[in-house]
């Protein structure tokens, strides 16, 4: 049977933290939906609130220290990824920006992405569209089309709500699903890769190239 | 293999007093510092170069030759010399004129600058910083060994018939570094023509700097101008020391806290962790700067950066007597007895012109009168109107 990683970012800050259960919730319904198509999955969670001074530390230094860069590995190796943040102030957190900033900018291309995002008030479930997916178009990753918004009223259990996230969520990990099945089995066996592999020859670069 | 220190020139406050030095305190005190740099017994002192405050170096060369005037045998480097906002005219003449004054004890590293402003107040555009590199290190190339150079290109005014003066000191140009932090074109740059590549190797981890050099050496090899091993490696790093390690780390930590280029992000344990970083007794200098090799190879020019942050002259100088009387004596011996024989030494003046074959006169006498400077057919031109 094939085996895919998957990476789960999650930006929440309090524990327990409902951004960490939509999470959660979001992963068991992927590797659920990775089972039925024949793939197992290994799941690595980076909470970034345990990275919040090495990612302050990034900023300054221009470099991540070894516990950033193992989580950053964590992230940008993984098959696919699940990327929760609360909303603050009407947009991602200020947590969950900067990890995608010290990213490298080819490091999430063509990546399968599943988006979510919590907040107290459902009045805040469009900075899915209007903040975090241009956030993630600009990264080139391949985002898939559903991404799930949980308020507070979500979680509070009255029937037709929760039945309503649950749908979202059964719909958005299957779509990651189908999105990390279909990658190609094995890397593709290039020579050029491995440090510094892109880089122009110097004719190349004489050439204006 | 050669040791010595380079400045940045920052004018920076000594957050243990709230002290700024003038500019006219901190450009003596550099002097300072690169004559006692020879007097320890170190080899080279290097200099940057940047036009904004808080440096004061933007005229590196009428610095080194002052330096030179006032020294024998410490070799002038620069750290770094701005490749893209100069014009590689005005670098071909102006190292040129160095060489002549310093008896050969120049050479050059190459770097692209640190800050977008830069870029304008020059006529460039940062985005074309790669491009500039690479065109105008071309032209420099062949300012320095044709005497008469047709050239055309994208960022400068063509030239037609132009000799570049003086010539370089016995017909052969200085050597030359190119430095760079994260830029693999420069590493390419530098293999494909056989110069060093120098790693500033301060503000990010080892395995950062290791997989730079081990991509300069690959490509070295693969342009045919020796073994990857035999590529001509540079690195800096920074130290400060005290006889007794805890002294080091309290005098110094407030430095570090404050220090424009990492302050008041990780701790001083921590970037000393992650970095190449150095804060301790001498003898963990020496043991820190003889485990760099273990990632870069037998390398050839270790410098130091002691005088930035703020530290006073008078720390700066007592650092200088511990590389020279206690870290460098050592570091000479360990690491001459593990580099092998195949191993070249980092190139001088004296190691090219053998290499040349001897020194050759380069003048080149101008057909034209030597009071006015106008070739004979201006002056026809002149007598005819």
């Amino acid at each position: 049977m094939t085996t895919r990683t998957l990476a789960v970012v999650s930006a929440g800050l309090s524990v327990p933290s409902s951004t960490r259960l939509l999470a959660d919730r979001l992963t068991a319904a992927t590797v659920v939906a990775l089972r039925e198509r024949g793939i197992e999955t290994t799941v690595e969670v980076v909470e970034l609130r345990e990275h919040a001074r090495d990612l302050a530390d990034n900023l300054v230094t221009g470099f991540p220290n070894t516990a950033l860069r193992a989580a950053i590995e964590t992230v940008t190796g993984a098959d696919g990824l699940i990327a929760v943040t609360p909303i603050f102030s009407a947009s991602y957190s200020g947590l969950f920006k900067t990890f995608f900033d010290v990213l490298d900018m080819d490091s999430l291309t063509e990546k399968p992405t599943l988006l979510g995002a919590t907040a107290g008030t459902a009045r805040h479930s469009l900075a899915l569209e209007f903040a975090l997916r241009p956030l993630f178009a600009y990264l080139r990753a391949a985002v898939v089309a559903t991404a799930v918004f949980a308020a507070s009223e979500d979680w509070a259990g009255g029937d037709g709500v929760s039945r309503a996230l649950n749908e979202r969520i059964r719909r958005a990990a299957a779509e990651l699903a189908d999105s990390i099945a279909g990658l190609p089995t094995a890397p593709p066996d290039d020579a050029l890769q491995g440090p510094f592999g892109g880089t122009p020859s110097f004719e190349e670069l004489l050439r204006g190239n | 293999m050669q040791f010595g220190i380079f400045s940045v020139s920052d004018i920076t406050t000594d957050p243990t007093t709230g002290r700024t030095p003038t500019e006219a305190e901190r450009i003596k005190a550099v002097l300072a510092i690169a004559k006692k740099a020879e007097e320890v017994g170190l080899d080279v002192f290097a200099l940057g170069e940047h036009h904004n405050p808080p440096f004061f170096s933007s005229s590196p060369t009428t610095t080194l030759a002052h330096i030179a005037a006032r020294t024998t045998t410490l070799q002038l480097s620069t750290a770094t010399t701005l490749i893209t906002t100069n014009d590689p005219v005005k670098i071909a003449e102006d190292y040129a004129m160095l060489q002549h004054l310093s008896d050969g004890r120049v050479d050059l590293m190459m770097g692209r600058g640190n800050t977008g402003p830069v870029y304008p107040w020059f006529g460039q555009d940062i985005r074309n910083g790669i491009e500039l590199a690479v065109e105008n290190y071309a032209l420099l190339r062949r300012l320095w060994r044709e005497d008469v150079v047709d050239w055309s290109g994208k960022y400068r005014t063509p030239l037609q018939g132009f000799t570049s003066t003086p010539r370089p000191l016995d017909g052969v140009p200085p050597f030359v570094w190119h430095g760079s932090i994260r830029s693999p074109q420069i590493a390419e740059q530098a293999a494909y023509y056989g110069d060093g590549f120098f790693h500033n190797h301060i503000f990010w981890p080892p395995e950062h700097t290791q997989r730079m050099v081990e991509f300069y050496r690959r490509r070295f090899e693969h342009y045919g101008h020796g073994a990857a091993d035999q590529a001509i490696v540079g690195l800096g790093g920074q130290v400060f020391m005290r006889k007794n390690s805890q002294d080091a780390v309290n005098e110094f930590r407030p430095y570090f806290d404050n220090a424009p280029v990492y302050g008041h992000g990780p701790s001083l344990e921590e970037f000393s962790t992650e970095t190449p970083l150095t804060v301790g007794s001498p003898q963990q200098v020496i043991e820190r700067t003889l485990g760099f090799r273990d990632y870069v190879g037998d390398y050839q020019r270790q410098l130091f950066l002691v005088d930035h942050a703020g530290l006073p002259l008078k720390t700066v100088l007592e650092q200088l007597d511990l590389l020279g009387e206690e870290v460098v004596p050592v570091l000479r011996k360990e690491f001459a007895a593990l580099k092998p024989a195949h191993v070249p030494d980092a190139p001088t003046h004296a190691s090219l012109v053998a290499a040349a074959g001897g020194a050759k006169d380069a003048t080149v006498y101008a057909a034209g009168d030597d009071v006015t400077g106008q070739a004979r057919e201006e002056a026809e031109e002149v007598e005819v109107r």
